[in-house]
């Protein structure tokens, strides 16, 4: 029988979207389910420790494959010597599951060997659950020394969070500066949207670290993704090539984000945001 | 201080990838094979540190066949002091990964290890969470700044909530994230002198390391297709498209 423990984020003592769907994937292991919170600020080190000591006798480890499961999850595999499998998008049964590779351009079936196996689950393979789970906060008691929190640089926005939103637009290297990403900012507010970005767009400095779509960065899958001035690398399709409907709009024919978009607009994005804020 | 950055061969990143028929696995065969990107920039950041006076002796290591010696003799043109191959033709699980890089950790007596954060044929994202775990070290995860101050360092962390910072007691285990730094090119002059260098090649087999054998891989598979996209010729058309989605 499985026996499934949970590690999920609080952030400020409020559930992150992320827990209901690691609570979905549990439902298809079993029943006996137990859900686990850490505070955003407890590093790794300590909480890793604090639940090491009480995984005993769980037979699935699960957190969501974001950086804070991915921070923590692989720590407390190597303390309790248990095999983890990163980024779970299908379970099969209680040791089976598939998980993408090569940024998601295969995907590999694999089985299971041990009594216990830690998994991170990739939240947009697997539809929220509906329930509000009951939590059990950790209290971190024992600082082991190894690191502190200095501070966390949030980027605070009205906007629908990027992982979970129904519309995400995106733009890339082709806004060419910081100035002109305020043009998709409109439109999002517009269509209720989160905006994201190219890695490209990052590194330039047009938006911060976190509106970062791709196999680095956020793996989003909403209804409709709309793709503008982005040209395509396969670390950003990584990030968005499950969402339902894409939409690209480049001015480069022969741009890679054609290949995998519903959708395909040829056109100067100056003209066509302009044009799209106000026809929306 | 001695640094240690564990390196990997991998795909290179500009190579497509295509599984093969079969479903065994993907083509490796007669295809271009790099150092993992994220790696070169952890090389990047400990060549930096020892420009900087910091470290003083940087080990680069990589597992795998004889074939890995390219990656090493790349480290060596980069500026590393000491290459090793531990050398096993077995593809190892992550906490095997953790066990041997803990072995040479050990045996290089590093203060600091800095690696990429996941590998990209793999994308585990793992080895060195688990290798901090095995060490009882601190850890810094994909990190996008990085600053030693006497026995400790301070990380900028990219995280989905925006940037968290870490003050770490070292000794640590560092990964790299892609806006770290920007990796040098290796100078011609440099990459014939690294050919004449000495690796230090030890069998895996040798170590007298448990190598968990527990995660069997079944079967390797292509991405489900995309239906085909059409053309939209104006914003009206895209519109008048997307009216029920919006």
């Amino acid at each position: 029988m499985s026996k499934i423990l949970i590690i999920a984020e609080h952030v400020n003592g409020q559930r992150q979207p992320a827990v209901y769907h690691c609570v979905m994937a549990a439902k298809q292991l079993g029943d006996d389910i137990k859900v686990l919170a850490v505070e955003a600020n407890v590093t790794a080190e300590n909480a890793a420790a604090y639940i090491a000591k009480l995984a005993n006798g769980y037979t699935h480890i699960l957190a969501p494959a974001n950086t804070f499961g991915k921070n923590i999850l692989p720590r407390l595999s190597g303390l309790l010597d248990a095999p983890m499998l990163s980024d779970i998008t299908e379970i099969h049964d209680a040791a089976t599951f598939s998980r993408p590779i090569y940024a998601g351009n295969a995907f590999t079936k694999v089985k299971i060997k041990s009594k216990q196996v830690l998994l991170t689950i990739r939240p947009t393979a697997f539809e929220a659950d509906k329930t509000e789970p009951e939590v059990e906060k950790i209290q971190i008691t024992e600082d082991l020394g190894l690191s502190k929190f200095v501070k966390l640089e949030a980027h605070t926005s009205d906007r629908p969070d990027l992982t979970t939103a129904d519309i995400v637009i995106s733009g890339g290297r082709g806004l060419q500066s910081k100035e002109n990403f305020a043009m998709l900012e409109r439109i999002a507010d517009k269509l209720n949207a989160a905006v994201g970005a190219s890695r490209a767009a990052v590194d330039a400095g047009f938006v911060p670290n976190d509106y970062q779509v791709g196999q680095t960065g956020k793996i989003v899958a909403p209804k409709l993704y709309i793709a503008v001035g982005i040209s395509g690398a396969i670390q950003h399709l990584a990030g968005m090539k499950d969402s339902k409907t894409i939409v690209a709009i480049n001015k480069d024919p022969d741009a890679p984000i054609f290949e995998i978009a519903d959708y395909s607009l040829v056109a100067d994005l100056f003209k066509v945001l302009p044009e799209l804020e106000e026809k929306l | 201080m001695n640094i240690l950055i564990p390196i990997k061969r991998v795909i290179d990143y500009k190579v497509p990838v295509r599984v093969k028929p079969d479903h065994s696995g993907v083509v490796t065969e007669n295809i271009k094979m790099s150092m993992n990107p994220f790696d070169e920039i952890a090389l990047e950041e400990a060549i930096r540190l020892k420009e900087k006076g910091i470290a003083s002796q940087l080990t680069a290591v990589t597992i795998g066949t004889q074939a890995c010696q390219d990656i090493l003799r790349h480290a060596y043109a980069l500026g590393v002091d000491q290459a090793m191959l531990l050398e096993t033709d077995k593809s190892l699980e992550p906490l095997a990964i953790g066990n041997i890089l803990k072995a040479i950790a050990d045996k290089t007596d590093a203060q600091l290890i800095i690696m990429g954060k996941q590998a990209i044929d793999d994308d585990n994202n793992q080895a060195g969470q688990i290798l901090a775990a095995k060490l009882g070290w601190a850890q810094a995860c994909f990190a996008s700044e990085v600053n030693i101050e006497g026995d400790s360092a301070t990380v900028v962390r990219e995280v989905d909530g925006g940037l968290e910072t870490l003050k770490l007691q070292l000794p640590a285990v560092i990964t790299t994230d892609l806006r770290l730094n920007e990796p040098r090119l290796a100078k011609l002059p440099d990459i014939m002198k690294a050919k004449s260098k000495t690796i230090e090649i030890i069998p895996v087999s040798d170590l007298g390391i448990d190598l968990p054998e527990q995660i069997e891989i079944l079967e390797t598979t292509p991405p489900k297709p995309r239906a085909k996209g059409q053309m939209v010729g104006s914003v009206d058309e895209l519109l008048e498209k997307l009216r029920d989605l919006m």
